[in-house]
């Protein structure tokens, strides 16, 4: 019955629903390189799709990977949701799980955001690392969780991507990185900062060991992130309509005074821009990387002897 | 000085009064040179009292100053000679970096320096300092150069932040900061950077990641403007002073951390007091340096940049778990 009055009202948006701001209203898109802004994820029932207005039933969007079932919006999802989708069932192993912030500035009101958002998004930091399988390709994988201070790079952030790089160079595994983040994170100072130097300089040790590094862009990531780890991809993936640039599109129109074209700074935008290779749907990721993975196995190599 | 803070006012109007004193005992010939030497005694306390204690916020207000030299002020005084080279080979030359070869105490280097305008039509052509991917791009070029040729290289860093526009994030502005930090970190060349201003974020890091970190006394190196800031903490931009406070990015700051290894003396009240004073501390400063650095093989070099960054990050850990995780580590999977 229920149902019933959700489809009535999908009519009815979808002959009126000529809004195309591609940009969810709960996304709140940092201000600042850097920066971090609070988002809820919808709760309860049912959830209203910020891009075409259809009133969808949580359970039914949780099934098709939170993708919107009439126009194939990608609503954001947490790091665990995301490794589930993703890696072969009981290939996770997580690393350095226990690496725990800490307040070394003594900045106003850190500890207490930092305890919300472990709250909130039931992780201990903003990313999850470890070593998985794809169809049975083993590789490296780092995922941000949007969740957690919107997964911005404080110290633990930027230690976890850099360990996680440094043992793939051991393990000789490709690294694939799912990156969603404000930015690097402003309660931790200039040693936020110079974690994009870290993971970006453990990235070019990686290159120099002829590893593939997938960077898979999704839906925000801005600032610090975009300017280090997420932008240097041998192969760079987004997912459809994700945000993705360096300032903040509030921080463009406001010290600017520049207006933004429609669609500005979205994955195709960064693809029409040459910035992106692949822009793929969340329920083609899977196969998409396993390919890619597979093709760059160490027996794959020319000159190389199995 | 053309430029006055609020802080320093005491010591401008103790100048002033003892202006008019000893104008007043010129034409009334009357002899007040005691008088005088007193309170040239008092300007001197206070001048060390106010400028030995300055507030993060006053040392912004100094960093940011009109009249704080730039690169081509101390260019003529740093090297005996500087050519140079300009644009990026992909779409123009940015004229917040300034790039090329010049000599250094005899020996040729590599500088790569952002550019803060002095005036509004100067920081109109330089983008008050604020780099476009150009601007990076045309510095990785060059820094390849001196990694092909073996020379030094020295950066400059001096930016609000990069440049926050459009067409910054068309031509794509954080790969070609992430592109300025993945080069560096594999050169076998000496890589000294030094903070002469202001270190504006992400922009300034694409500069920022040497061998070694210098810092100019009142200079200071933020991952945030101190106005962003308060405005993203208390909604209120006029909190800036109190976001310069709990950032911790003043020099003296980041020498603490760990992250600055040497500051370099400026001249009471900041580096505009005295240019050929500054530079030749930077002068002198660097040498020591680069003639450390230039007794260290290549790849150790590239090493001690690597060990330095990753060093950097404050944490807890239950070490055990982690350590017995890498030594662990199976190549098997
Ligand atoms: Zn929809």
């Amino acid at each position: 019955m229920f149902k019933d009055i959700f489809r009535k009202t999908k009519y009815v948006t979808i002959k009126s629903g000529q809004n195309l701001d591609r940009r969810p209203s709960e996304v709140v898109p940092q201000e600042e390189p850097g920066i971090v802004t609070k988002k809820e994820l919808p709760d309860g029932l049912w959830v209203k799709c910020p891009k075409c207005g259809e009133v969808l039933f949580n359970k039914n969007l949780e099934e098709n990977s939170r993708v919107c079932t009439t126009c194939e919006h990608h609503f954001r999802i947490s790091a665990t949701l995301r490794l589930k989708l993703l890696v072969d069932e009981d290939s996770f192993e997580e690393w350095d799980a226990d690496l725990k912030t800490q307040d070394s500035l003594d900045f106003p009101g850190y500890d207490e955001k930092i305890s919300e958002a472990q709250e909130k998004s039931g992780m201990a930091e903003g990313v999850l690392t470890g070593r998985a399988k794809i169809e049975g390709v083993p590789f490296v994988i780092a995922i941000n969780e949007a969740g957690f201070m919107m997964g911005s790079m404080g110290s633990v952030v930027g230690e976890k991507i850099t360990r996680a790089i440094e043992r793939a160079i051991k393990l000789r595994l490709p690294v694939v990185i799912f990156s969603t983040s404000g930015g690097a994170r402003m309660q931790e100072g200039i040693l936020s900062l110079y974690q994009m130097a870290k993971t970006s300089a453990a990235l070019g040790k990686l290159a120099e060991n002829h590893l593939l590094y997938i960077s898979v862009v999704t839906d925000p990531t801005f600032g610090g992130v975009t300017a280090s780890y997420a932008s240097l991809g041998d192969i760079m993936i987004s997912e459809p309509n994700a945000l993705i640039g360096f300032t903040g599109p509030r921080v463009i129109k406001q010290t600017m005074r520049q207006e933004l074209p429609a669609g500005a700074q979205t994955a195709e935008f960064n693809q029409e821009h040459g910035s992106i290779d692949l822009i793929v749907a969340r329920n083609q990721m899977r196969p998409v990387l396993a390919r890619l993975l597979r093709y760059h196995q160490e027996g794959a190599r020319y000159g190389t002897t199995v | 000085m053309a430029q006055l803070f609020e802080f320093e006012k005491p010591i401008a109007e103790l100048e002033l009064k003892i202006a008019e004193i000893q104008k007043f005992s010129a034409d009334k010939g009357i002899d007040l040179s005691q008088e005088v030497s007193t309170l040239e005694k008092k300007a001197a306390l206070l001048k060390k009292e106010i400028y030995g204690n300055l507030e993060p916020w006053q040392k912004v207000q100094i960093a940011r100053h009109s009249e704080r030299p730039n690169f081509y002020d101390y260019a003529p005084l740093l090297f005996e000679d500087f050519i140079e080279l300009k644009g990026d080979r992909l779409f123009a030359d940015d004229r917040s970096i300034a790039g090329g070869i010049a000599l250094f105490h005899g020996m040729p280097v590599t500088v790569i320096a952002q550019v803060k305008g002095k005036d509004t039509k100067e920081n109109i052509k330089r983008n008050f300092g604020m780099p476009h991917p150009e601007g990076y791009r045309k510095a990785v070029r060059l820094m390849d150069q001196a990694e092909k040729f073996g020379r030094p290289i020295l950066t400059f860093i001096d930016t609000p932040g990069a440049a926050c526009d459009l067409g910054a994030e068309e031509r794509g502005q954080g790969e070609a900061i992430a592109r300025c930090l993945l080069a560096t970190s594999g050169y076998h060349v000496p890589v000294i950077s030094t903070v002469i201003g202001e270190g504006g974020s992400g922009g300034a890091l694409a500069l920022g990641v040497g061998n070694v970190l210098l810092m100019l006394e009142n200079s200071f190196y933020s991952v945030i403007a101190p106005e962003s800031c308060a405005s993203i903490l208390w909604k209120d931009t006029t909190k800036a002073k109190e976001a310069a406070a709990a950032l911790k990015f003043t020099a003296q700051d980041l020498l603490r951390l760990g992250v600055a290894d040497e500051l370099v003396r400026e001249p009471q009240g900041g580096a505009h007091n005295n240019l050929h004073q500054t530079a030749e501390e930077l002068s002198q400063v660097i040498s020591k340096y680069l003639v450390r650095l230039r007794l260290e093989s290549p790849e150790a070099l590239r090493d001690q940049r690597y060990q330095k960054l990753r060093a950097i990050g404050v944490f807890q850990e239950t070490a055990d778990i982690n350590n017995m995780l890498d030594s662990d580590v199976s190549t098997e999977s």
